[in-house]
This record gives structure tokens, C-alpha cells and sequence, in this order.
């Protein structure tokens, strides 16, 4: 065999592993049914769910919980999925910055008994870098 | 009234752009082609000079209207309604510029002019093809931002920036009322991108990305006129060039995301940064395998694969970015405009033609007769491209995942693929080892490029191992490093850091100019250990030990205590212990325009809605009156800065100013304060601040009637009614001769301090007037109403509200300065090795002028170095 071979079997050997890593490590979107469904069959692995905020008929965001004069680590919410299931979730962080004006928030953990844990929260606001969108328009409008 | 003349103009130096860059791409190509009868060449490529020349123009065109609407605050225009505003100091009107796509896509476009126009310059005889190249890609570029519907299909073309807002938003309803209204003030910019790295990292971003195209324009080149070889030595300083300016900008994001944003780091494994540094380590092979390509067929091959690669990634990465396929991945991306097809068909032209053009000329490449030797430069360089191609695939694949879920998804499958939940841990599990070998082969990459080391000389290598051992050693005990892959690491830049610096000692010596590479070699290496340090021994200072989550149940009590418990809560002036700190947050600061430093909020009365202030009293900064009481002054009315005293344990005090900005439309955003030590950084920011700008909501009146030295409970303090006094000065009421003032000394106690508040009561022309005091520690108001001279008793009203109070985290970043050192380390390599290739090109282009001028001279064969 040419090392040129024995080189290229190499390099076709890394590539897969990395490939088989990409495919181990992903995470995937789910609904908390499903990740309860995966919690109760002992899977540990990180989720994430999408899903929107709880709001009353004022457009009230409800169910925030966070004291920082308590402890600033703990922030609970109630977050509505996709499939409009609606699921309590800890953070144990600072409430993030624009939290009440997104419009869609990704949660990253994985579901406890009663809660869903969340380690990373995304939010969508709308902000700078995705304007002109119908949502904000309205809220133009008055202030123009 | 609404300028339209000056959008209509812009938008017609738009189409004038694109028509004029296909017709450039057109005369380009006919002058490039062989069958092309040689009269009529030179006439093509004057006529696509001039077009290009057209082209040229046109986009100053289109810079400048879209620059002269900004500058002049036509609101009129979404684009400056959206992206300025009135309250934007120059230097960030500049940056709104191109805070939005098309503004970007212009950007690109610009410096693909300027390059294209010093490429006519300085190199004619490779200028018909590779200005084929250019002039398509920018025809493509304009095409972005064309904003033209094909009438009858109704198939909108790119996306204008010069579109009026009732265009725009022809549905709001002020249109029916005014249909010439213009809005008073724009929106303004993203507090975020209000930095002035923000004024420099998108423009060297972006022409680091536009030079990528000088290579694969010189590759193109080379395969179209056969001449395999020879594109090379005008490409490489332009790959040198390109793999600078591109790293640089990458880099000053890195370091604005340090400064501004909140997440403690340099880098995010953000889709958005990861497909810019994609492409840029592609680049790097590409250099390498460009280096030795004169010389073995293998790694020519490679060089032309790599520099097609550099510029196609380049290219995927503006798809990812742009189209919003990123979706939920990427916190940072750009939506969709409608472009996502057009961006497609860009990404997929060039990726076809260019691999087609590949695969036909394969044949004609040149390949190697033996197997290159395993004690040659080139195995080791090859080696070494190869490992950063590994690296970056890998970076890719996971960088990916959104993409897979796209094509799943228009095959009707639903993958659901979401990005590794511990990014962190997911690339370094690759990176580390990737680029430990990658650094130990730039030592011994060079050791055999200058013929120190070979087959029976391999012994010249261990006198750096030997030094290296002994360093790493010492390293390893200082340092503390104890995780197997830091200590590898570790090793392995230390042994970068010795070969390098070994070879570089000799070279100095010889001809300076040609120690690019060492110095560049040494940069990384200074980095990857700064990177160590900082990223894997950060430390949170911030550790949360106060009592108070006591009272929490069992969320707390798990894990033995240590969930995350990084942020700690500052009343106001109320010291709390922080590791070996003593830390007390004092006020809150704002920044005026003209004066320096910060200065506390209470000494000016901001105007809503506007960025002036009134200054309460004279604004005295080291001795300096800036502004008189009364005085209007220019503010940046969304910075407020949170003055935090640290105490050390000796005694000695420094201060903090981390910086919360509140923005209408985006919140409240954090960024950083930094104190910068030599050795670590002290990393500070707030996670949680009550709005300042805010008026505090005070409880219901509740009153008191006590004696003197009576106990009372407000707010659950105790307060002692200490004594009544007269008082002769109340701060601002002026007291006559007949007038008569009490002030009442109250002490509140507090858990371990001791407030006193003094509200007065004041007798003045026969009414009785009263100045309530208000402590912001305590959340406390307390106005003296009543005395009974009868009963011997006082009554005080009391107000609460909630105490004022920030959340704050800090952190500890060892040895970053080693980082920052490598990089400037790492720039001066790049321009040192950058202008010794443009020197080798210029001479080599100037000897073959002259066997042109002298026409009997037989035909030289291209040169080998």
C-alpha cells in the first residue's frame, strides 16, 4: 500500500468520526410531551423546545416569578409549546435582559419532574437585526 | 417636503451597477477567449475597462446617495428612518450605514470595486480573466440590492435600500391622513453596535471577504488560460492579504463581543462567527499548499481546490447568514429579505461552474512522477493544510445542522436537528487535538523548509523538544494545568513558540523580510496559550454565599448548594463580601458627550425623549467646570453606567463601570466594565439593574405618631425618633429672619448599618411647609407632617418602595493579554509575508515586461523557484 492511501484512509477515517460526533452531539427541537416521553425513558440528553410565552387577554405576560431581592439565580416561567402545552421552567440565572419582549423563546435543558430545567434560553425579539416585520409595525405606527 | 430625487437617482445607479457590471462580465470574457481574433482583443478590453470604469462609478453612486440620505436624516427613506436617528453622533451614522443588509451588500460591493480597480492597475496581464470573474460576482452583488419586480411574474429582484417608508409600509394608516408625512426621528442604532469597533469590524470584515475573491478569480484564471502554475505568484500576496484583513476583522468581532456583550468571552460558537472563521482557515491551506504548489503536483492540485473552497464558503456563509436559514440557531442572523432563491443561485453558480471548470482542466494538471518523501517541506506542510481542512470541516459539519434540517425538510422528512447543547464541550473534543498538532507542525514544518532538518538530520530537532520539555514543565507546575488535553496543548504551543522563535533568531540574521511565516507561527501559538488560559481557567469571583436563598426550597438545597449561584445581589451602598473583594455599588453614572469619565445621574435632569440634559448644579470634573447649573448639555441618553467600588484586602480601592443601556425597542442591555492587570483581567457586568430612568413607586401614606425616643417598625427596620432639632438651613428653601425650621433626627437600623434620616419642618411667612427625605438605601420617604406641642409627640409620614438594588457577576481571565499579544504577533507576520510576495510578483512581473518589449527574446518557460 502507497502512503498516499494509507494517508487518504486516514483522513476518510477522522471525517467520519467527526461526522458520527456531529450526528451524536446534536440536540433536537422537541414538544415537552416528547420530552417528557424521553426524561421517563432515562434519556439525559439535551433538548430544545420552542415554544411562546403565556399571556393574558391584555397581553399580560403571567407566570414570571423572579425576585432577585430573594436570589437573583432563580427565575421561573410558564412557557405555552408549539402544541400550546403549557410547562413551568427554571432558570437558574438572572432573568435574561429583553425577556418580556420576545416573541419566541427556545429553551435548552432537559424536563425534571414537575419543571423543565433549562440551561440556555434563545430569545427572538424583535430587534434590530430582524425589523420590519408586520408584529412591530403595529407598534410603529403609534409612535410615529 | 420628501426628497425623492435623490432615492430615484441612487436607485437608478443601482441598475446602471448591475447592467453595467454584465456587460463588463461579457467584454471581459470575449477579450479572454482564444478565439477571439487579437485585433479585436485589445478593443474588447477597452470596452470592458471602461465598463468596469462605469461600473465603478455607479456604485460611488450608489454609496453616496445612500450615504447623503443618512447624513442628512431623510426619514423619509425606511432605510434611514430605520437605522439612524438624530441623537447618533457621526462616527455611528457612519455604522448605520451598514447595520442592515443591503447596506452590507453594498459595503461588499464597494471594496470589490476598490480591488478590482488595483488589480486593473497593477496586473494587465491576467486582467481579462480575472475580471471576467469580478465583474460577475458583482453583477451578482447588485443584483441584491436591484429592488426591481419583473412586470407580468411578479418576481421581485433584490431588495433596494432607497425604498421611501410609504413604500415600504404602505399600510399604516397616516399615509390616508398624509400621504408627504416624514417622521420626526428615526429608530436609531442597535445600542449594541454603538462601539466604535462597530465603526471598523463590518468594513475589515467585509473586505477581508471580498479579497477571498482574488484568489479564486487568479485560480479561475490559471485553469481557463491553462497556465497552471503561474496564476500563483500573482495570487499569493492577494491570499497573504485576504487570510490578513480577514482574520483581523474576525478578531475585532471577537474583541467587541469581549467588551460589549455579556457573555464573558471572545467567542460563542455562533454560527455567524463560525462561518466567517471557516472560510478563513480554509485560506490558510490554501496558502500553504500555494507555497509549495511550484514544487509538487499534489499540492498544486490542492491549491486550486482550496482557493475555489475559500471563496465558496465564503459564499455558503453569506446563504447561512442571510437567507434565515439559521432560524433559531443563531441569535444573530439576519432575516429573511425574500433572497434566500437569489442567494442560492449565486452559491450554487459559482460552486458549479468552478468545480465544472476543475474537473474539465483535471487532466491537464500536472502530477507528481514519485511519492513525495516523508523527510520533505512539502509532507509536512501538506500534513499540515490537511489538518486545518479537518479542523474546519468539523466546524462546519456541526455549523450545519440547520442546513440538514432545510434539504430533510423539501424532501418531505422532518429531522429536527438542533445545534449540540454544550457547544463548548462538542468543538473542543476536535479543536484541541486538531490544533495541537497544527501548532507542533508549524515548528517542525519550518525546521525542514529551511533545510535544517532532514533524513539523517533529524537529530537538529531536539534541542527545541529538550527546551520545550523544560518550559512546559515549569509551565504546567505554575500554572496549575492538570486536564490531559490543556496540558497538550499547552505543550504543544510552547514547542511552537521555541522552533519558530529558533528559526526566526537565524533568519533575522539573513533577510528579515522572509521571517513571515515564523512570526506569523509565533502569533498563533502566543494565542492558543492565551486562549488556554483565559477561556479554560476563567473563573467566577461572583460566587453567590449570602444567606438568602435560605428561605428557597429544595431547588436550592440540590447538588449540595452549588447550582448556579454566580450572580450576586448589591443594594445600593451596601457593602457585600466577593471572594477576596469588598464590594459596594454606589450610583448610578451617565455619560455626558463633552465631559469625561461619568458623571452621577442625580447631578442633571435628563429630558424624555431627547439626548439633553439640564444640569442640576456645576458639572466639576477634576477641577474643571464642563457646565454651569442650569446649563443644557448633550447626554447619550440610553448609558447608564453602575458605579461598583472594589475594596481589596489591602485596603486599596478601584472602580468599576459596568454599562446598562435601555433601549425602547430592545430592552435592557448589558455590557462589561474590564480591569485589565497584566496577568487577568476582571471581567464585571450587571445581569439585573432596576430601570433608572423610572419613577419609583411609592406604597400607600402610612403614619406615625410618636415621642421622642419611641421605637417604630417602617419597612421592617426599626426606627428610633432620635431627637428634634432647630435646624437654620433647609437645602433649597431660603429661611428669613422670622422663619423657623425643625429637622427630625431618625435613626433606621438596618442589619448591619445605621442610616439617619432627617426630614424637616419648616415655618416660613406664617405657612408651614415640610421637605420629606427620601433614602434610596432604605427604599425609605419620610416627611415630617405634625407637632403637638400639647402631647410632646411628632407625626411623621412614611412612604416605601422597593429598594434599589443591581445583579451583578464577575469574572476572573487569566493571562488574556497573551491572546491579544499573539494577535498583533500574528498581524505583523501577515503584512511582513504579505509584501514579500508582492515584491516577488512585481519583479517577476516587471522581467516579463521587459521580454515582451524586447520581441525577438525566445519564449521563456514559466519560472520555478
Amino acid at each position: 500500500m502507497k502512503k498516499t492511501h494509507i494517508f487518504a484512509l486516514i483522513i476518510i477515517a477522522v471525517a467520519a468520526g467527526i461526522i458520527m460526533s456531529t450526528a451524536g452531539d446534536a440536540s433536537t427541537y422537541v414538544d415537552f410531551t416528547q420530552a417528557e416521553e424521553l426524561a421517563l425513558n432515562g434519556d439525559n440528553g439535551s433538548i430544545h423546545v420552542v415554544g411562546k410565552l403565556k399571556k393574558d387577554t391584555h397581553g399580560q405576560i403571567v407566570g414570571l416569578q423572579y425576585q432577585p431581592e430573594v436570589d437573583p439565580n432563580y427565575f421561573a416561567f410558564t412557557l405555552l409549546d408549539n402544541n400550546n402545552r403549557e410547562q413551568k421552567v427554571i432558570y437558574q440565572s438572572p432573568k435574561p435582559q429583553d425577556f418580556d419582549k420576545s416573541e419566541q423563546v427556545v429553551v435548552i435543558g432537559r424536563m425534571e419532574k414537575d419543571h423543565f430545567a433549562a440551561e440556555k434560553i434563545l430569545l427572538k425579539c424583535p430587534s434590530k437585526y430582524e425589523n420590519g416585520e408586520l408584529e412591530t409595525t403595529e407598534f410603529k405606527a403609534a409612535t410615529l | 417636503m420628501i426628497h425623492t430625487a435623490v432615492g430615484q437617482f441612487g436607485h437608478l445607479f443601482v441598475i446602471l451597477a448591475f447592467v453595467s457590471a454584465l456587460v463588463a462580465t461579457f467584454a471581459y470574457f470575449k477579450s479572454g477567449l482564444t478565439t477571439t481574433a487579437p485585433d479585436e482583443i485589445t478593443s474588447w478590453r477597452r470596452f470592458a475597462r471602461i465598463t468596469f470604469f462605469v461600473h465603478a462609478a455607479a456604485v460611488l453612486g450608489v454609496v453616496f446617495c445612500l450615504y447623503w440620505i443618512i447624513g442628512n436624516n431623510y426619514f423619509e427613506y425606511h432605510y434611514a428612518w430605520d437605522n439612524s436617528s438624530l441623537s447618533l453622533p457621526t462616527e455611528f451614522v457612519i455604522s448605520s450605514f451598514w447595520q442592515d443588509q443591503e447596506g452590507s451588500f453594498l459595503l461588499w460591493i464597494f471594496w470589490n470595486v476598490v480591488l478590482g480597480l488595483v488589480l486593473i492597475v497593477t496586473n494587465r496581464s491576467w486582467e481579462a480573466p480575472v475580471m471576467t470573474v469580478f465583474a460577475l460576482v458583482q453583477a451578482f452583488l447588485a443584483s441584491m440590492i436591484l429592488g426591481v419586480i419583473v412586470p407580468g411574474i411578479d418576481l421581485k429582484i433584490g431588495s433596494t435600500p432607497f425604498l421611501l417608508l410609504r413604500e415600504s409600509m404602505p399600510d399604516l394608516p397616516v399615509w390616508k391622513m398624509n400621504p408627504d408625512f416624514i417622521p420626526a426621528d428615526g429608530n436609531g442604532l442597535n445600542p449594541l453596535l454603538q462601539n466604535y469597533w462597530m465603526v471598523i469590524h463590518p468594513p475589515t470584515l467585509f473586505l477581508g471577504f471580498a479579497s477571498t475573491l482574488i484568489p479564486f478569480s487568479f485560480a479561475i484564471a490559471g485553469l481557463w488560460l491553462r497556465k497552471t502554475q503561474d496564476w500563483i505568484r500573482p495570487a499569493l500576496p492577494w491570499a497573504l492579504f485576504s487570510a490578513l484583513v480577514l482574520g483581523v476583522g474576525i478578531l475585532m468581532g471577537a474583541y467587541w463581543a469581549y467588551e460589549t456583550l455579556n457573555f464573558g468571552g471572545y467567542w460563542n460558537w455562533d454560527p455567524v462567527e463560525n462561518t466567517s472563521f471557516v472560510p478563513w482557515l480554509v485560506l490558510i491551506a490554501a496558502i500553504h499548499t500555494m507555497i509549495i504548489g511550484r514544487r509538487n503536483a499534489t499540492a498544486l492540485k490542492t491549491a486550486f481546490i482550496l482557493s475555489i473552497a475559500t471563496f465558496i464558503l465564503v459564499l455558503y456563509s453569506t446563504f447561512m447568514t442571510r437567507s434565515g436559514i439559521l432560524g433559531n440557531a443563531s441569535v444573530h442572523s439576519f432575516t429573511d429579505l425574500g433572497l434566500s432563491g437569489q442567494l442560492l443561485i449565486y452559491l450554487l453558480t459559482f460552486t458549479i461552474a468552478a468545480i465544472g471548470l476543475l474537473i474539465y482542466r483535471w487532466k491537464s494538471l500536472p502530477s507528481d512522477e514519485e511519492e513525495v518523501s516523508t523527510y520533505s517541506q512539502e509532507f509536512w506542510i501538506f500534513i499540515g493544510a490537511t489538518l486545518l481542512c479537518l479542523s474546519s470541516f468539523q466546524i462546519l459539519a456541526t455549523t450545519s445542522i440547520p442546513v440538514y434540517n432545510s434539504i430533510a425538510e423539501s424532501f418531505g422528512v422532518v429531522l429536527n436537528l438542533a445545534l449540540p447543547a454544550d457547544q463548548i464541550a462538542h468543538f473542543n473534543k476536535f479543536q484541541i487535538w486538531f490544533f495541537s498538532l497544527i501548532i507542533i507542525l508549524t515548528g517542525i514544518g519550518q525546521y525542514f523548509w529551511w533545510k535544517r532538518a532532514g533524513k539523517e538530520k533529524l537529530q537538529v530537532l531536539y534541542i527545541p523538544l529538550m527546551i520545550t520539555l523544560l518550559i512546559s514543565a515549569a509551565a504546567i507546575t505554575i500554572g496549575k494545568v492538570s486536564n490531559i488535553s490543556y496540558i497538550v496543548l499547552l505543550t504543544a504551543s510552547i514547542f511552537a513558540l521555541v522552533a519558530n522563535g529558533s528559526i526566526l533568531l537565524d533568519i533575522i540574521r539573513g533577510n528579515y523580510r522572509l521571517s513571515g511565516g515564523a512570526v506569523t507561527h509565533i502569533g498563533v501559538a502566543l494565542m492558543l496559550i492565551g486562549i488556554l488560559f483565559s477561556s479554560g481557567y476563567t473563573q467566577v469571583v461572583s460566587i453567590n454565599n449570602s444567606g438568602l436563598m435560605i428561605s428557597r426550597s429544595e431547588e436550592f438545597t440540590a447538588n449540595d448548594n452549588k447550582e448556579n449561584k454566580e450572580n450576586i445581589t448589591l443594594w445600593r451602598n451596601k457593602p457585600e463580601r466577593m471572594n477576596d473583594f469588598l464590594l459596594t455599588w454606589r450610583d448610578v453614572r451617565i455619560e455626558g458627550r463633552d465631559v469625561p469619565g461619568y458623571i452621577p445621574m442625580s447631578w442633571v435632569e435628563m429630558i424624555e425623549g431627547d439626548f439633553h440634559a439640564v444640569a442640576m448644579r456645576d458639572i466639576v470634573v477634576n477641577d474643571k467646570v464642563y457646565h454651569e447649573k442650569g446649563d443644557t448639555l448633550e447626554i447619550y441618553p440610553e448609558n447608564f453606567y453602575y458605579e461598583i467600588e472594589y475594596r481589596e484586602p489591602s485596603g486599596k480601592i478601584f472602580t468599576l463601570y459596568p454599562r446598562a443601556q435601555i433601549n425602547p425597542r430592545m430592552g435592557l442591555i448589558s455590557s462589561p466594565d474590564i480591569q485589565s492587570k497584566y496577568n487577568k483581567d476582571l471581567y464585571t457586568y450587571v445581569s439585573m439593574v432596576t430601570n433608572p430612568t423610572a419613577e419609583p413607586q411609592w406604597s400607600p401614606t402610612e403614619e406615625f405618631t410618636v415621642a421622642m425616643k419611641d421605637t417604630f417598625f417602617v419597612n421592617d427596620y426599626v426606627a428610633i425618633l432620635e431627637n428634634v432639632v432647630r435646624t437654620e438651613e433647609v437645602e433649597g428653601v431660603a429661611l428669613g429672619p422670622n422663619d423657623a425650621a425643625v429637622k427630625a433626627v431618625i435613626r433606621v437600623l438596618d442589619k448591619e448599618q445605621e442610616f439617619v434620616i432627617t426630614p424637616s419642618f419648616i415655618i416660613r411667612d406664617r405657612a408651614i411647609g415640610r421637605k420629606p427625605e427620601v433614602s434610596e438605601e432604605l427604599g425609605l420617604r419620610i416627611q415630617f407632617n405634625e407637632i403637638n406641642p400639647q402631647t410632646g409627640q411628632f407625626t411623621f409620614a412614611v412612604n416605601t418602595t422597593q429598594r434599589d438594588f443591581i445583579v451583578m457577576k464577575a469574572l476572573e481571565k487569566p493571562l488574556i493579554n497573551v491572546l491579544w499579544l499573539g494577535t498583533f504577533v500574528l498581524i505583523i507576520g501577515f503584512i511582513m509575508a504579505t509584501f514579500r510576495r508582492f515584491r516577488d510578483f512585481v519583479k517577476m512581473r516587471d522581467k516579463e515586461a521587459r521580454e515582451t518589449a524586447a520581441p525577438k527574446s525566445p519564449k521563456m518557460k514559466p519560472q520555478r523557484v
